[in-house]
């Protein structure tokens, strides 16, 4: 690698040399890697082609495995290995704390642009006064269910967890007796990942049990509203969700939604345009709500997802890749993603265009949540974040499988948090 | 004493030295020469692939080094493995989930590889035998472990799928099973899903590497056991086993160390998940998702060393012997 890097140093002074001053603006090829749950891909090889026109380079798409978990994973091999390969990654929301080190600092090349972006998210991606990444969408967990079955059994959509669990039952019942053995009440994110770190958060802050680690750092999850809203997501598996729940990312909850086997989902707006899209089997039949409370003193509370767009600091094209983020993030190509593929925009301003409201009215309606959006602790966690999570997902997840009692599991979670950020201080 | 006695065994070795030189033949010794002319590339390779790795690992695992910032990884002393800090213990060794991953990898070694051993005998025992279309019945059984592990993995992970997996149709249209199978997400069955994609897919290499031992066996015990009427299942326990046995000492211990260092199988499957996590998943885990490059050393050092242990308990216990004799 040493010996790529000095041939390529003195391809470009012998360059430089021969142009003498001369401003090289030659067609450069950029890599970015694109995430590809539902229509991502699609959305973002729309994007950079447009961009690709537009500045005559040329843009490759790589496309990066579907859990979270899985990317966060190949992104740290790449970065470690200071590898150029890619110029753009697409992160998520809770990883700038864990990868700046290698990322480029994009104050310069954002200037203005800061300021139309929710403060949150800017806070969030800024890391030593360093803005490692820009906003590209937001992200909060939804509620989908069935607005058709809903009618038919007379129900309404729920307004806490009890509720859901009665509404889902009634109607898996009912569905079933009347030949559709496959019918199940509820489907969720419950593999051990990310997303079930997600899923859980959302259950025990609706029943105001916190958010696991508190802004100042202190390990708050063993308390009695934490061990009822995991109870009570336990008594769902194999009564309204099935046991295969504890396997599924969010493509394999939507496979079993959008087939018409299940009265609810919990998903990311993502899932929207695909199941009111022409070749799916509920299409004009889905409503979207916030998710449920957690009993009558409870909240809705939906955890604060989402993607930005960074440029790798071993990238030799540093210049063109910030342009490319700067140009995805923009309010134009956010407006497009937002009307066509139902991504929510950073932009607040973008909240109040009317066409963005009519192709996605539930970005209106449930503007609060987005904008309320519980944070995973990764902020105060810092580098530790992945672990903290990965220790916290496996809690839950010995919960839901029967294999731990709740109140054991999370005093147990205590103590092994405790443990890693000596006591507290992470 | 001690000088003394090395003093002893220098002489004794210098006399052999002087004693044994004189007779090596100009030939024997050019031999000597070219054979290491041969095999120095192989050496320097082996070095350069396995035992730099293998050093750097086991440097790593007695430093803090973090996957963000090798650079500056600093000396820690045997932290990683156990420490004792404000009355807890510290370490790998004292990770309850390192002992979980232990256990589990054991379980499935012993488990897949006595299985695959087993219908390993059958199968060669079967393709032994000659029928028609013989050859091509031997091509066919191959074909499991021909396909990449990746890909056998994620194709049974979708014929195990919950809801739309094939596995579940047929065994429900057999009436064997009343509901779908979780097969990769219940914690009673992951690790049983797990061994039966293994088998699948091991088997036929163990019945390849046993069939060679088959085809090697002279036909005359054989035709004496006729002549004397002995019942076949006798001449199998009587003649066949003990004859193939060192071959398949041999084919199992290949097997018990690829077991060991179980990974792609299982993190394709099940992912991190408890239930089936393996030594080397751990070490994964730690390794790149938690970026613990120095923690995780330590574990992948452990594995080494348990893997080693494994081996050379086998070899011990099993008396093998590669040198071909009994």
């Amino acid at each position: 690698m040493n010996n790529r890097k000095s041939v390529g140093l003195f391809v470009s002074m012998a360059f430089g040399a021969a142009l003498a001053g001369a401003s090289v603006a030659h067609a450069a090829t950029l890599s970015i890697s694109c995430g590809a749950v539902g229509q991502e891909f699609e959305f973002c090889k729309t994007g950079t082609e447009a961009w690709a026109k537009k500045t005559g380079n040329e843009v490759k798409l790589i496309s990066t495995p579907n859990s979270a978990t899985e990317r966060l994973a190949l992104y740290q091999q790449l970065l470690a290995a200071g590898a150029a390969d890619v110029d753009v990654f697409q992160i998520d929301v809770v990883w700038p704390g864990t990868l700046a080190n290698h990322l480029t600092d994009l104050t310069p090349y954002a200037k203005d642009a800061v300021k139309e972006h929710f403060p949150a998210i800017i806070k969030n991606n800024t890391v030593d006064g360093k803005l490692v990444a820009m906003p590209w969408f937001t992200d909060a967990g939804l509620l989908y269910y069935r607005k058709d079955l809903l009618a038919k059994h007379g129900a309404q959509p729920p307004q806490t967890w009890q509720e859901l669990a009665e509404t889902a039952k009634k109607i898996q019942d009912a569905e079933r007796a009347a030949g559709n053995d496959k019918m199940w009440g509820f489907v969720w994110q419950g593999r051990a990942y990310e997303g079930l770190t997600c899923n859980a958060l959302e259950w025990v802050a609706s029943y105001n049990g916190g958010t696991v680690v508190d802004e100042s750092g202190k390990i708050t999850i063993n308390n009695p509203q934490a061990v009822a809203a995991i109870n009570n997501a336990a008594g769902w598996v194999k009564t309204i969700s099935p046991e295969g729940v504890l396997n599924y990312t969010e493509e394999e909850s939507r496979g079993v939604f959008q087939s018409g086997n299940a009265a609810f989902m919990r998903n990311w707006p993502y899932a929207w345009p695909l199941a009111q899209g022409p070749e799916s089997a509920i299409k004009d039949k889905v409503g979207v709500s916030a998710l449920p409370k957690g009993g009558a003193d409870g909240r809705s509370a939906a955890t604060l997802g989402g993607w930005q767009l960074a440029v790798s600091k071993y990238s030799k094209n540093q210049e063109l890749a910030a342009d490319l983020v700067m140009y995805l993030t923009s309010a134009e190509e956010q407006k497009r993603r937002a009307v066509k593929g139902a991504y929510n925009p950073t932009i607040e301003s973008l909240y109040k265009d009317q066409e963005i409201l009519a192709a996605a009215p539930f970005m209106g309606e449930l503007y609060d949540t987005f904008v309320n959006a519980v944070a995973r602790p990764s902020t105060v966690t810092g580098a530790n974040y992945n672990q903290a999570s990965n220790q916290f997902w496996n809690a839950v997840h010995g919960v839901l499988s029967g294999r731990a009692k709740a109140d054991a599991s999370l005093a147990q979670l205590e103590a092994s948090l405790k443990r890693m950020s000596r006591g507290g201080k992470w | 004493m001690a000088t003394a006695e090395a003093e002893i065994a220098e002489r004794a070795a210098g006399a052999a030295g002087t004693a044994i030189q004189p007779q090596k033949s100009q030939l024997t010794r050019s031999r000597v020469r070219a054979a290491w002319l041969f095999l120095t590339p192989m050496l320097i390779l082996l070095v350069m692939v396995a035992g730099w790795p293998l050093f750097r690992t086991i440097w790593f695992s007695f430093t803090n080094a973090n996957l963000s910032d090798l650079g500056s990884a600093r000396f820690v002393g045997f932290e990683n493995y156990l420490a004792y800090n404000d009355g807890e213990w510290y370490g790998v060794l004292a990770d309850g989930e390192w002992w979980n991953a232990v256990w589990n990898t054991l379980k499935f070694s012993v488990i897949s590889v006595a299985l695959e051993t087993i219908l390993g005998l059958i199968v060669a025992l079967v393709l032994n035998a000659s029928f028609p279309g013989r050859s091509l019945v031997r091509a066919a059984v191959l074909i499991p472990w021909a396909i990449p592990t990746i890909v056998s993995a994620k194709m049974w992970g979708w014929m195990m799928h919950d809801q739309f997996g094939i596995l579940n149709h047929m065994l429900m249209g057999l009436g064997l099973i009343s509901a779908p199978l979780a097969w990769t997400a219940s914690p009673d069955l992951a690790m049983t899903a797990v061994i039966l994609v293994d088998v699948w897919k091991t088997t036929p290499f163990m019945a390849l590497l046993i069939l060679a031992a088959l085809q090697m066996l002279p036909t005359d015990c054989y035709e004496a056991a006729r002549v004397d009427g002995i019942h076949p299942v006798r001449v199998f326990f009587k003649v066949t086993l003990p004859l193939i046995q060192p071959a398949l000492m041999v084919a199992v211990i290949f097997r018990l160390l690829d077991a060991l260092r179980i990974f792609d199988l299982i993190y394709v499957l099940t992912s991190n998940s408890k239930d089936t996590m393996s030594m080397s998943v751990y070490a994964r885990q730690q390794l790149v998702d938690f970026q613990a490059v120095g923690y995780g050393s330590a574990a992948s050092t452990l594995l080494f060393f348990t893997v080693a242990l494994c081996v050379v308990l086998y070899i011990t216990f099993g008396r093998v012997r590669f040198d071909g004799g009994r």
